[in-house]
Formats: structure tokens, sequence, C-alpha cells
């Protein structure tokens, strides 16, 4: 009797919160990590790029900002800027205050990413590019960056899964992701055991999309070079 | 029409170019001989500014420019009158062959994408790739790889071409077609700069010789008058083992 009253009520409790959680993961886990990675994304072209040529000065600067955020937990970077920056009257909304801090955080890592793929790009091919007369930005632009992001594409890939599971750190900076309404219903029904279940397989479902969207991107990449795309067999004999 | 005169070049306190001069006229093809680490490639590189020489005058088609001391703005005008041909191809690997040859020319010169087709394909047709167009340099061969490389090269319709050892890379089966190739170009009189191990090459195509040491011009002449009585005696040595190879 008792058996059979608790598996229904956790039925019940499992079916009930379920869209209540996958709502806020549609309306708020999604876009946080989909607009961040986004912005990453150009930061850490930019920051690669900024480095991979040796512009002078912006150099020192990139470096400088990938060790800075590199090197502080990025609770500590949320708590700075929604709690801190209001002290310099910089007042941000969760949700803007969340985006800016994992783009930046994100952009940091993901630059080391771009950069080392950029670095693996057959340096002949640049001298090449010069050769016919193009320019360094035009050499970057059509023939570095198409192989670098292919190469980066799996690392980059990871990224992104991992940041969707870190937005639910945002929790603590109000904004009320999946994680945060979990909490609540876990404070009105006392069943932790089972909601912190249940929100782990919601984000399990959607990693499995993103591994999955993943994978057709690697074979949709795989158009030209299935081999390693060195050519002959580089250097002087 | 190409005339160097006392190049100089260093890698730190390495003198690896030590006052070369160089006189290439129209429909000349010059072969540069000489033993492993001579400085062959690196004079070949500072001809086209892929490394900067620290001094000497560089006089391309009637304008003199002085190394060393060249703006970037000089050297996109040198290079619209240059090319080069990599010993081991550096083809752009994300693009076709025809996107290979065609890349410079919509991008660098702005030209209109059908238009830089039509050469590219006259390009590859030259050098016997036409068939293979649509393919991505990882699904040729050596040979054809560097054939595609040069159809880059004669896209841009250069007054030179600065060839560095283009068959060494290649496994001997495949050096015969690059040569022919090579060899086509010479017979309509295209200006060419070949750095090369290949002695037959030297001997039958080109009409002068050049031979580097330690980073000085050893000696060089006619290729006939070359091959049959060179007067320095590294030169026949070289020659000697070099032929010894070729049996
Ligand atoms: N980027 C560089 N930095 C330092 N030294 C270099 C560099 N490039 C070449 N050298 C040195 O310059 C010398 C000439 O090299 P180079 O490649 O021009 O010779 P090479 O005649 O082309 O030889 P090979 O027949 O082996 O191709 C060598 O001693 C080499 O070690
Ligand atoms: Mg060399």
């Amino acid at each position: 009797m008792l058996d059979n009253y608790l598996s229904e009520r956790w039925i019940n409790i499992f079916i009930d919160s379920f869209w209540k959680i996958l709502l806020p993961g549609l309306k708020l886990t999604v876009p946080l990590t989909a607009v961040s990675f986004s912005f990453a994304l150009v930061i850490a072209v930019v920051t690669a790029l900024i480095q991979f040529g040796n512009v002078r000065v912006l150099k020192q600067l990139a470096r400088f900002y990938v060790w800075v955020i590199r090197g502080t937990p990025i609770l500590v970077q949320l708590f700075v800027v929604f709690y801190g920056l209001p002290s310099l009257g910089i007042v941000l909304e969760p949700f803007p205050a969340a985006v800016i801090v994992f783009s930046i955080n994100e952009g940091a890592y993901a630059s080391e990413t771009v950069r080392a793929a950029l670095e693996s790009v057959p340096k002949g091919q640049i001298e090449a590019g010069y050769c016919v007369g193009m320019s360094w930005m035009q050499i970057m632009w059509r023939i570095v960056l198409p192989q670098a992001m292919r190469i980066a594409f799996p690392p980059l890939s990871n990224s992104l899964i991992g940041l969707l599971k870190e937005t639910s750190l945002a929790a603590n900076i109000t904004v009320a992701e999946m994680f945060m309404s979990t909490q609540r219903i876990v404070a009105r029904t006392y069943e932790p055991l089972l909601l912190y279940l249940e929100v782990g397989l919601i984000y399990l479902m959607f990693c499995t999309i993103l591994t999955a969207l993943q994978h057709m991107g690697e074979k949709r990449l795989q158009t030209y070079g299935g081999r390693k795309m060195r050519q002959g067999d580089a250097g002087h004999r | 029409m190409l005339r160097v005169r006392g190049l100089r070049k260093s890698f730190g306190s390495l003198e690896v170019l030590k006052n070369i001069d160089l006189d290439v006229n129209k429909g000349d093809v010059v072969a540069i001989l000489g033993p492993s680490g001579s400085g062959k490639t690196t004079f070949l590189r500072c001809l086209n500014f892929l490394e900067t020489a620290d001094a000497g005058s560089y006089t391309l088609d009637g304008k003199t420019y002085t190394l060393g001391r060249t703006s970037r703005k000089e050297i996109a005008e040198i290079r619209r009158k240059t090319a080069f041909v990599f010993q081991n191809f550096n083809l752009f690997s994300n693009m076709t062959a025809l996107q290979n040859v065609t890349e410079g020319l919509i991008t660098a010169r702005k030209m209109k994408r059908y238009q830089a087709e039509e050469i590219g394909r006259m390009a590859l047709d030259k050098v016997g790739m036409s068939e293979r167009a649509g393919y991505y340099p990882h699904q040729l061969s050596g040979g054809q790889q560097q054939r595609v490389a040069i159809a880059r090269a004669l896209a841009t319709n250069p007054e030179i071409i600065f060839f560095d050892e283009p068959t060494s890379a290649l496994d001997p089966e495949l050096t015969g077609e690059v040569l022919n190739v090579m060899r086509q170009l010479a017979g309509e009189g295209m200006t060419m700069l070949v750095v090369t191990h290949e002695i037959a090459f030297a001997r039958h195509v080109s009409n002068r010789v050049i031979f580097m040491d330690e980073g000085v011009v050893l000696e060089s002449g006619e290729s006939r008058g070359f091959f049959e009585a060179p007067g320095e005696k590294r030169v026949r040595e070289f020659l000697r083992a070099l032929e010894k190879r070729d049996v």
C-alpha cells in the first residue's frame, strides 16, 4: 500500500515538474548558452588572431585577458559583475550580467583552442597566399580560419556542452534557469532526490541533442581532407 | 629584366647570403645549383620578400628598389609581377584545384569570378590538369599538386616565376610530369629562376646556370659551357657527385 502510494506520488511529481523545469530550460538555459557561446566565439577568434598575427600591444592585452579569466573562478566573476559592479553605479539585470560573464569566460578558453588550431595550419599556405598577392587579413579569412575552425570544431563542441551545464551557476545571481526552478520545486515538495535526478536527466537530454548535432557537423565538414591536412612531406630535404 | 646587386642576408649572426649579384633577361631560364645549406632557398625567398634581405638593390621591369628598406606597397607591386612555386606545393587545402588557381585573382586582384575562372581553366589546361579542376589537394598526387601550383603561378600572369626545388618532394616517377610542364613553359618563353638538383633539367632546359656555395655565387655562365668545363674545383666535384647519383 505504502509502496504503491509512494511510487504514484513520485510519478505525479515527476510529470508535474517536468514541464516546469523544461520551460525555464528552453526560455533561459538554452538562450543563455546560445547567446553567450556566439559572443564567446567572436571574442575567441579576435583574441586568437591578435596573438597569431603578433599585433603589438594588443597581443599583450590579449594574453592578460586570457590569464586573468582563466585564473579566476567563474563564480567569482559572476559575483563581481552582478553584486560588485553596482558599487560603481553599474547595475545589470541578471540575464545580461550572466551573458556578459559567460561570454567573456568562454571566450578566453575558446581563444586558446582557436589559437592552437590556427597554429596547426601549415605556414607554407600563408606564404603561398602572400605570393598570389593576398593581404594578411585576406589570407586569414579565406585560407587559415576555414581550416582552423574545422580543426577546432570538436573541441569547441566540447566547450559548448560544458557551457550548457555551467549556466546552472547563473542561479547564484538570480537567473531563474533550470536549476533554480528545480530548487524552488524541491522547497515545496521535499523530494530532493527525485527532482535533482530529474533536472540532471533534462540536462542530459540537451547535451545528447548537442552531441548529435556535433556528429552531424563533423560529417558535413569532411568535404575536404579526410586525412590530415598536411601536404607533401613538408620541410627541406 | 631582373637585376640584383649586392644582396646580403643574415639570420642573427649567421651570414647566409654574402653579396649576391644576379641578372635575368626576359625569356631566360636560369638554374641555381649548389650544395645543401648554401643559401639557395633563402636567396629565392628574398627575391619574393618571403624573407627580408638586409641590403642590396633590386631592379625589376626597369624599376629599382632598395632592399632592406622596401615599403609594403613596393613589395605588393613586386609580387604582382612575380610568382613562386614551392618545394612542397603549399596548395590551399580548403580549396579545389580551380579555386586554388582563381583565389588570388578574385580576392587580391578583385577580378570577376567568371573572368577568373576562365583564366583559371586555361592555366589548368596548360599544365594538363583541367580534368581535375574540382578536386581537393588531398585527392591529388604530389605531381598533380605541383602542376596545380604551377597553374596558380601562371594565372597571375607573372613576368618571372621562381621555383624552389619543384620536384624534390616528389617520388622519382612523378618528377617527369612536372619537369615536362616546366620545359614547355621554357619553350613558350616564360622567364624562370629555378633552384634544382635535376642536372638534366639544368643542362638541357636552362640557358644559364648559377652555382652557389656558402652564400656566394661561385661560378655562373651559359649552361653549355658550364657543364662542359666548369672552372671551379668545388663545382666539378659537386657535378660529379650528382651525376653518380643519377646513374
Ligand atoms: N629561418 C631561418 N633561421 C635561421 N637560419 C636559417 C633560416 N633559414 C635558413 N637558415 C640557414 O641558412 C642557411 C641556408 O639555408 P637555405 O635553406 O637557403 O639553403 P639551401 O641552399 O636552400 O639548402 P637545401 O639544398 O638543403 O635546400 C642554412 O645554414 C640554414 O640553416
Ligand atoms: Mg632549399
